[in-house]
């Protein structure tokens, strides 16, 4: 190793850009190790497993009609859900970190719980919810609203699942900005509406973007919690995952492992882009 | 720099100790005389039934405590998981085409499993009934009143629950022998049926809470012993039980892994326990889970007048055993497939 | 400090006392922007916990204790809490490497690695147990190696163990990236320039200034690696006593129409909510001095 160490610190050095903060090789090193052992080379072997059907046939899967309508309710429907966590995952945040009102902790505390609640409960406290004869599906069936078992269903499930990403990305930075910014422009003669616009959203765009990207991403790739809520009638409120369980249930791996290396695939590049973004934003934007 | 190397050492014996935690956890998870029994999802209550009794009973003969692991999830995923290295000494199935796939796959059965044991290696058999609300608002009778329009059916998807598929299949043999044989007219049937269905679950138990306490569906088609259970844990007020005409003989197979006993040295006790279901008393505690008993001279007399006589047809019969009727209805491509498209 | 409100339903009204600061919204968009999140928080969250609770003591406190009782239950919780021990802190660990790595250091990829470290996220439940299936299991391609050996890892506690990783694998990581992006590199600099090493840098000047998200990322992980479902019921076997967490115990209660039991064991995870509470209002006290210092200064 100590033989090897002045070659590899001169690869480093040359590879990032230079700086006086050490710890570089040790971090980043483990950073890919720990990532290729328990990310990367399983995911490898999906891709090598889904790799005997072929590009051909891994296309052919796609646009068979039954998995191309599933993908596509996946990707939009957990496009939506994303969307609308955005938009109120960052109210949510900006008054919880703000602001100070009775029952502000509790409702700090339960955001988590997407996370916590086991997927399976919480599709099945979302159907018991929903169902014509839950607390919500009730009164909603008078008005001929159906959101159980049906496409709403699964959108309803993903807001929920997608929700914490967005708010726990976004807070910290909420917390973290210094108010002497906000005095300033506002010193300066802005207006309250245009230093929220122009001074602390920018900072907070690039959580805001890698919040809906990590609530997209988790979104498409949910069963647990759909299922119980969604129907799973083909071609209408069948999710891509599901069509995973059934190619295994056939004994069918190559099948299966087709579809999730179509899935990553699309999410992949959906999550590079934001990323891309993101950098872009971060350089044009700058630090704080 | 010597900050980094202190930091290297530390991942390092964090990962060491966690391999090591690990490793350490999983040698205590193996006891030393223990049986796995890796089962489907409706037969929790049957096995927690007979464990005791074959324990006891093995415990009289040869004086040896035993301890009997379940393991119960739909039956397809259990026979992947055994076929990827779940160590199961015992295979109890809702179908013989998943332990089939286990001989197939994975070559830990011999492939003339079903011949080692009596009625094709099923200790029981079950039916396919269905579930109405109370007073029978919809008047169902028979598999043709699922098939009309205005009834909601609750069923869950032969694509990923076995249960499932002994649905189906009940309704294309009733309709196959109405139609006298007449594939298409039968398949319209059949269709019209799942046209009826508003949600697939997943799994059978899925499909009784969505009717039962979701409060979704006219009629669910269920398993007999399930419709009975559900019957009583959710109230006998509320539900009715109505017997087809005729339907399908469900035999749920077991079998000993023969690869897994070996390894494990456990092949005396798992045989036992294969053959223990066919012995009098397991057989009684099988009808008492309302379940129909492959030697029905041993159950009690009330347990039996519980389960309605009804014409039943066997899926070698009617679909030339299982291989063949997964491949021709419930494979990619298959008729279940082509009844759902739009 | 303000006047309670009978209901969470109702819109908060608040009584502002003071004069209204510059950095401050008019009393109207605040109340408004605090009825908005009541309102959703209400609707997605506290709906569904409530449902939960609900069910969970349908038969009474009794019904909902003597679920702790079970042996199997007891099983569920001590394994969930070991791989939560050993899950946590390595993915914590990565989170702190991978964050320091990307937001100090410029180099060229540094977008593609972020993106590789979120892809656990968009991996379905179902592929992050099947993919070590396909490493571990009896056909894979190392689990023939690992049973020559007698090492079960796939339906055994390591299987569950790796399933768990992977599914929290970016919290930690995912957490900090922004955070240490967008407060730079000047502090570090200064104590470096004022002759610290790096690691006591890490510690006096960079770990206080992510001490919040490195804590939600922890908390973040923790949870998900308790709750998870998908993954480890690829993974588990599903052998009651042994290889069941919470949420399998929790799915083998419900399909036993034992509502009551499951929901019972379910509200011991949505219970980790009020730890993560307690946590924090620990912290908040403790560093109140501190903060109150940051946001002045």
């Amino acid at each position: 190793m100590s033989a090897a160490a002045p070659v590899a610190n001169k690869k480093a050095r040359s590879f990032t850009a230079p700086s006086v903060i050490p710890g570089f090789r040790a971090t980043f090193g483990f950073t890919i190790f720990y990532l290729s052992l328990v990310v990367l080379f399983p995911l490898s072997l999906l891709i090598f497993r889904a790799s005997s059907l072929g590009l051909s046939g891994l296309y052919g899967i796609a646009v068979e009609p039954r998995v191309a309508a599933a993908l596509r309710t996946s990707f939009f429907i957990s496009f939506a859900a994303a969307a609308i966590d955005v938009v109120f995952g960052l109210i949510t945040a900006w008054v919880l970190t703000r602001y100070e009102f009775p029952g502000r902790r509790f409702l700090d505390a339960i955001v988590d719980l997407p996370f916590a609640l086991p997927t399976a409960v919480a599709g099945i406290a979302l159907a018991a919810l929903y169902a014509p004869n839950g607390w919500l599906g009730e009164p909603l069936a008078d008005y001929d609203i159906k959101i159980a078992y049906t496409r709403w269903g699964i959108l309803v499930a993903l807001v929920f699942v997608g929700l914490p990403f967005v708010v726990r990305t976004v807070q910290p930075l909420l917390a973290e900005i210094d108010a002497e910014l906000e005095e300033a422009s506002a010193t300066l003669g802005a207006s309250r509406a245009q230093t929220v616009w122009r001074v602390l959203l920018p900072p907070i765009l690039p959580a805001l973007l890698t919040g809906f990207a990590l609530a997209f991403a988790r979104s498409v790739g949910e069963y647990g919690s759909v299922i119980f809520i969604a129907g799973n009638l083909a071609y209408i409120s069948e999710i891509a995952p599901l069509l995973i369980i059934v190619k295994l249930e056939q004994f069918d791996y190559a099948g299966a492992t087709g579809i999730a290396t179509i899935m990553l695939a699309i999410s992949f590049s959906v999550l590079l882009a934001i990323n891309l973004i993101q950098a872009w934003s971060q350089k044009r934007f700058g630090h704080v | 720099m010597r900050s980094v190397s202190i930091s290297r050492r530390r991942f390092g014996a964090v990962v060491a100790l966690a391999a090591s935690l690990s490793t350490f956890v999983d040698a205590t998870a193996q006891a030393a005389s223990s049986l796995l029994n890796v089962s489907y999802d409706p037969t929790r209550e049957l096995y927690k039934a007979i464990n005791p009794a074959f324990a006891a009973d093995w415990k009289a003969k040869t004086g040896e405590t035993i301890e009997l692991q379940a393991s119960h999830a739909g039956s397809g995923a259990q026979a992947r998981a055994v076929i990827d290295g779940l160590a199961a000494d015992v295979v109890t199935l809702a179908l013989a085409a998943d332990i089939d796939a286990i001989v197939n796959k994975s070559g830990k059965i011999a492939p003339d499993w079903q011949k080692k044991l009596p009625n094709n290696a099923s200790p029981y058999t079950s039916t396919i009934v269905f579930l109405v609300r109370k007073g029978n608002p919809k008047k169902i009778k028979n598999w043709d009143d699922l098939a009309k329009p205005g009834v909601a059916v609750v069923t869950p998807n032969p694509k990923t629950s076995g249960g499932a598929r002994w649905n189906y299949l009940g309704a294309w043999g009733y309709a196959l022998k109405k139609f006298g044989g007449d594939e298409a007219k039968t398949k319209e049937f059949v269709k019209a049926i799942y046209k009826n269905a508003p949600v697939l679950d997943t799994g059978a138990r899925g499909s009784t809470i969505t009717f039962a306490q979701r409060g979704l569906g006219d009629v669910l088609i269920a398993w007999e012993n399930e419709a009975f259970l559900a019957f009583e844990e959710f109230g006998k007020d509320k539900f009715e039980i109505i017997v087809p005409t005729t339907s399908i003989l469900a035999e749920p197979p077991v079998a000993v892994v023969d690869g897994n006993v070996d390894a494990k040295g456990t092949r005396k006790a798992a045989e036992a326990y294969v053959n223990f279901l066919y012995t009098p008393a397991a057989q009684a505690i099988i009808a008492k889970n309302y379940y129909r008993p492959a030697h029905p001279e041993f159950a009690a007399k009330d347990d039996l007048k519980r389960l309605p006589k009804l014409e039943l047809f066997t899926v070698d019969q009617v679909f030339g055993g299982w291989t063949k009727a997964q491949k021709t209805h419930f494979a990619d491509g298959g008729v279940f497939d082509d009844i759902q498209k739009q | 400090m303000s006047e309670a409100i009978p209901s969470a339903a109702l819109a908060p009204v608040i009584a502002v006392a003071a004069p209204r600061s510059v950095t401050e919204e008019t009393p109207l968009t605040r109340n408004v922007l605090i009825g908005v999140a009541v309102a959703f928080l209400g609707l997605f969250l506290l709906l569904p916990l409530a449902v939960v609770f609900t069910e969970a003591m349908a038969k009474g406190a009794g019904a909902f204790f003597a679920t702790f009782e079970e042996p199997d239950a007891r099983a569920a919780i001590r394994l969930t809490l070991i791989v939560a021990a050993i899950v946590v802190p390595l993915n914590a660990l990565f989170g702190v490497c991978a964050a320091w790595a990307i937001s100090k250091f410029s180099f060229p990829g540094k977008s593609v690695l972020i993106t590789l470290i979120d892809l656990p996220f968009s991996v379905s439940p179902v592929v992050s147990g099947l993919v070590y299936v396909l490493v571990f299991g009896s056909q894979g391609l190392l689990g023939p190696t690992f049973a020559a050996y007698g090492i079960q890892v796939v339906f055994a506690i390591p299987g569950i163990v790796l399933a768990t990783i992977f599914v929290t694998f970016p919290f930690v990581a995912r957490e900090l990236i922004p955070l240490m992006q967008e407060q730079g590199t000047v502090e570090e600099e200064a104590a470096l320039t004022l002759g610290a090493s790096g690691f006591r840098t890490f510690l006096t000047v960079t770990l206080p200034n992510i001490k919040w998200g490195l804590l939600y990322g922890v908390l973040l992980a923790n949870a998900r690696a308790m709750g998870e479902f998908g993954a480890v019921s690829v993974v588990s076997g599903h052998i009651r006593g042994l290889t069941n967490t919470i949420p399998l115990q929790v799915e083998i209660l419900y399909n036993e129409y034992n509502i009551v039991s499951a929901f019972a064991l379910a509200s011991l995870l949505a219970g980790l909510a009020l730890v993560t509470l307690g946590f924090k209002t620990l912290l908040e006290w403790r560093y109140a001095g501190q903060i109150a210092g940051r946001r002045r200064h």
